[in-house]
Formats: structure tokens, sequence, C-alpha cells
């Protein structure tokens, strides 16, 4: 069903309430999501993004209680990536003829995904097209998340469309931050910026900044996924900054596997350490773990301190996959440490304590290992590594 | 001449190779390209590559 956000502009867009797991299995979704589809009637009539291929009628639906999509003289695609693009052959089919209006690594991207002869026009940052009343005015925001992405910014109802910044994988009824439980919306808000956009900070702080000095007036921010920003919308963009600024809570998280209990025990321990500093800690068994939500909890924190066993003389294949994510979303400002018991090679801990060291992350303090099942004394040593992480969390190295 | 490598897409600059596409002829040196070129890939500045040892 389309919504009105200002006169003559539309969400057309779909809400995926079964959605549980996104980029293929890659990310869990909780909450669901929505795809993002907004139709500006003016002069021209204008259609931003489209949504997923399998929600593609639902999207012609929606366009259809306004216009019929015939009609359609622009489709601009911020993003070529199928939960925004999917919608596009659907689109296309019915206006061959339209203007799709693209950043040229968006062209590049598009054509990858689509291989059709659209009527492709490649815009630059600060370029404008009038459609009427109003213009479209383009910045393109490279691995914002992919070299294509780009902002679309409607004059006179100042509406911007960042396409996935800004976003959260978010189902609702309810279509604008006003009308909703902001505290579910600012976690996936929260878990979206950590796995997705966290080793592109530096890019986010320079995009903000950039696009602040445009000094264009924002009465609504509209992303492609979840709620739309529309009371206090800048209230996001400030969020952004301080996320991109990545300066992490005095806490830690305790990350781990174990397979007769033994690296278990040792992790209570570091645990218990960290507490008698009066350092809050969370621990997660990465075998049954959600990956995403830990991420987002190392995202928040000072501290990663990591564990396995050693296994085939090396650490269990179910931690990797954290480690897989330590690497590729290059947090800034972690100090970590590792720890593990072993039966006879004991290459575990150093296998972690070289991972952590090539995420740049600080190994503040030797790693600990425990020979079989700990014993007291291998237990004494997890509580001092607790506490010399707990120290170092609180002198600031 | 070194390599240098976006940090930000993972693109590698061969200054051997250079980037013709965009008018840097091969041979040019990743210190003598023009201070407006970003990376081909990503559009990422001069200042967000590291040099490869």
């Amino acid at each position: 069903m389309a919504v009105e956000l200002a006169k003559g502009v539309y969400w057309v867009g779909v809400v995926d309430w079964g959605l549980r797991v996104f980029h293929g299995h890659e990310l869990s979704t909780h909450r669901g999501s929505t795809y993002n589809s907004y139709l500006i009637m003016d002069e021209k009539i204008v259609l931003v993004d489209t949504v997923w291929g399998p929600f593609k009628d639902e999207l012609i639906n929606n366009i259809c209680e306004i216009v019929d999509p015939a009609k359609i003289d622009i489709v601009v695609a911020n993003h070529a990536e199928v939960d925004h693009s999917g919608g596009l052959p659907a689109v296309m089919e019915r206006v061959p003829q339209a203007t799709l209006v693209v950043s040229e690594r968006g062209r590049e991207s598009i054509e990858g995904h689509y291989h059709k002869p659209w009527n492709f026009k490649t815009v630059k940052t600060g370029d404008k097209i009038n459609i009427g009343k109003r213009d479209l005015i383009f910045v393109e925001a490279p691995m914002l998340h992919w070299p294509d992405s780009m902002f679309t910014y409607l004059t006179g109802d100042n509406i911007l469309m960042p396409n996935d910044a800004f976003g959260q994988h978010y189902a609702s009824s309810k279509r604008f931050n006003d009308e909703v439980d902001m505290e579910e919306v600012y976690q996936e808000a929260l878990k979206y910026y950590a796995n997705i956009l966290t080793p592109f900070s530096p890019l986010v702080t320079r995009k903000i900044n950039e696009v602040l000095a445009l000094n264009l007036p924002v009465n609504m921010i509209a992303p492609s996924h979840g709620i739309i920003w529309r009371k206090d919308p800048l209230q996001i963009v400030r969020k952004y900054q301080e996320w991109a600024a990545q300066k992490p809570e005095n806490s830690a998280v305790i990350l781990y596997d174990t397979m007769w209990d033994g690296t278990h025990q040792m992790a209570e321990a570091i645990g218990q350490g960290l507490v008698a500093e009066n350092i809050p800690f969370k621990m997660y068994n990465m075998a049954v773990s959600d990956r995403n939500d830990t991420v987002t909890e190392i995202f928040k924190t000072r501290a990663i301190i990591i564990g396995s066993p050693t296994f085939n003389q090396g650490v269990l294949p179910t931690i990797r996959p954290i480690m897989e994510d330590l690497k590729g979303l290059k947090f800034q400002n972690k100090i970590g440490a590792a720890f593990g018991c072993y039966g006879w090679s004991g290459e575990s801990v150093g296998i972690l304590e070289d991972h952590l060291k090539q995420c740049k992350i600080n190994v503040v303090a030797p790693g600990v290992k425990a020979k079989w099942q700990p014993k007291e004394n291998d237990l004494v040593q997890c509580r001092a590594l607790g506490q010399k992480i707990a120290q170092a969390i609180k002198t600031g190295i | 001449m070194a390599k240098y490598r976006c940090t930000v897409c993972g693109y590698e600059y061969d200054p051997a190779q250079g980037d013709p596409e965009n008018g840097v002829a091969p041979g040019t040196p990743f210190e003598k390209l023009p201070a407006n070129w970003v990376c081909p890939v990503c559009g990422a500045e001069k200042d967000q590559f590291e040099k490869i040892d």
C-alpha cells in the first residue's frame, strides 16, 4: 500500500516481515526488513530505487495505486545491489524508454547484473535534473557501501534518499520514526552500521561533512531499508558521526568455543578478572551465537578476548567466521588477548594472537594456555589476564 | 617503484601499469599521481592508500 511522505511523494516499497537472513545467509535480520522505493509525481514522474526481485509485483501494484507505471519518465537506481534493483526489469519492461539515472560505477554494476541496453544517464556529485516544480540533486557516495552508491536529494520537499545509508532491517506497519519504538530501530541501525559500514568509517565521516557543507535543508531522510527519519531527521546523521569515530565503551567481549568445557572455564575465569576490576563484559560461545549480533557487541566494546582449544594443530573451525569479521570489518581502537586449552601440540593461542595482530588489534597481554583441563593455577592466570585487560582498558592503552 | 593498496576496496596501484583510463601513464610512481587522482575502483582519495611492503 502506497504511503504519502509529502504532497506527491509516495513510499511504494514492500515490507518483508518474514526475512530472517539476508545477503544469502550472511546477515541475520531478526526483525525482518523493508525495501523502500519512492515515487515522485511532478511534471516528470520519477521512481527512486525499486525492491528485491521476489517482491516486484507488489511494487508494481503499489505504483498502480498512484499512476500507471508506463507513465514513469525517470528511474533512479542509487545502488545496484539486488534488494534495490531487483524490481528494475519489471519496471523497465513497462517503460523501456524511461531514463535510468545511475552513477558512473552504477552503470557498470547495473549492466553487470541485468545485461540490458537500458537508456542510462550517468550523473556525478552536484548534477541536477529538473522534474517540474522540483529538482533532483545527486551526491555520489562511493563505498557507502559499494563503489556505485549514490544519494538522491529532492528539492522543495527537502527529502534525502541516501539508499542503504541510515537504513535498518526493521519491518513495521508504520513508515516514520515518530510512529515506532525507537529503541528497536536504533538497535537495528547500529547492527546495520556495525556489520556493513564499519570498514568504511573514515569515508562515512568525510561524506557526512561533504553533505553537511552543501547546506541543503533536510526535512526527511528516506533510506532504502526500514523507517523514514521524519522527526529530527539529522539525529541519525549525528549518530553516524559518533559511530564512525569508533570510540568504544570501557567494556570487554569474550569470544570462545570449547570442546569439553576447558576453554569455557578459562573464559569464565577471565570474566571474573574483569569483574574484579569493575569492567563489564559479555561472553559468546561462537559455535552457537549469532555472528552479526556479536559483531554489534564487538563494535561497541574496547577489548576482544578470544579463545579456542587447539584442534588439528589449529583452532576450532567454529571460531573462524568471527575471525573473518574481525579482519574484514577493520575495527579501530581495539585491544585484545587470546586463551585456550590444548592436549599436545597447542597452537591455538599463538594462531589467535597472530590473527589479532593482523587485524590491528593491540594485543596488550600474553595469552594463557592450559594443558588438558585447566588446573586452579591456570584459572588464576586467566583471572590475572582479565585483570590486566581491565587495567589496560582503564588506562586507555 | 612501490605498489600501493587502497585500504577501502583493496585495489592495487601498480606504477608499472599506471592508470591509463584516467590519464596516468605507465611508469608513474604513486607519489607523482595528481592530487585529485582517486581510486579507479571505489573513488577513495590518495591518503586512503597504504604502501605494500
